[in-house]
């Protein structure tokens, strides 16, 4: 289990605005330690967000995401009080899910 | 993690098979969601491979596709803000692929209906290099392409 993730979410007129901040590393596989030793890729590979059950976004994400990811979007409808869940599982297979309720 | 089942599911390889078991329970929802990422197109080099990878033709350059918060020169390549607005009716899924990284493709986001063709986040970005949308709407791609200077890489130790 991953670091617990802060999520925002809230109602302006009909639209939902959802923003949300990962805790991760988002290792690329690029870098090096101080051995000379390739760190080995570490990242979130995919993100999915329901509103009330419904998926309201799915994403697959490669190690160019920067760490500590963060991500905004917005959907039609949801109510004060509605529940958004968003989860991840990254390139170990470790997973992370959180939930806000609508503002 | 029971490491006979994960071998099972490798060897048995299908997205039916894949499909079947999660319809019959046997799979929850996050460990579906895992199996989804689409290996191929995060190894590519070139737009053209990208989009054979992720299943389109040739895109269209697009003028209904907008760059928001994206900056001009992002002094810290490690942290690019990056958003994308699609104005073309349906759209499905958009794609953000950085041209100079190591690996051209960073994210892949499907829009379902519902929620608005606008979605921004943050990425890394090796050295100044053209950002490209990839917009998929109604089966076919679209294209828009922003350049950002950058002044410090992100990608190195």
């Amino acid at each position: 289990m991953g670091e617990p993730m802060k999520i925002r979410a809230t109602l302006t007129g009909d639209t939902t605005e959802v923003k949300v901040l990962m805790n991760h590393e988002m290792e690329t596989g690029q870098r090096k330690d101080a051995q000379g030793q390739t760190i080995p890729a570490w990242f979130i590979q995919t993100i999915g967000a329901t509103w009330n059950g419904k998926s309201v976004l799915s994403a697959q994400w490669g190690p160019a995401v920067a760490k500590n990811p963060f991500l905004s979007f917005r959907f039609k409808g949801g109510a004060k009080g509605d529940k958004i869940v968003v989860r991840w599982v990254d390139s170990r297979g470790d997973q992370r899910s959180d939930e806000a309720v609508i503002a | 993690m029971d490491d006979g089942r994960r071998t099972f599911l490798k060897s048995g390889g299908g997205v039916t098979l894949l499909a079947l078991l999660t319809a019959a329970g046997w799979l929850d929802a996050d460990e579906a969601l895992a199996q989804t990422w689409n290996k191929a197109a995060f190894d590519t080099h070139s737009l053209g491979d990208t989009l054979h990878a992720l299943g389109g033709g040739e895109p269209a350059p697009s003028r209904d596709i907008e760059f928001v918060q994206t900056p001009e020169i992002a002094e810290n390549g490690a942290v690019v803000p990056v958003g994308v607005a699609s104005k073309i009716p349906k759209t499905e899924s958009i794609a953000i692929l950085i041209e100079k990284n190591p690996n051209m493709l960073a994210a892949v986001f499907d829009v379902p209906a519902g929620t608005e063709p606008m979605i921004s986040t943050r990425v890394k970005m090796a050295q100044t290099s053209n950002i490209y949308a990839l917009v998929k709407a109604d089966g076919r791609y679209y294209v828009a392409a922003k350049e950002v200077k950058v002044t410090l890489g992100g990608c190195g130790g």
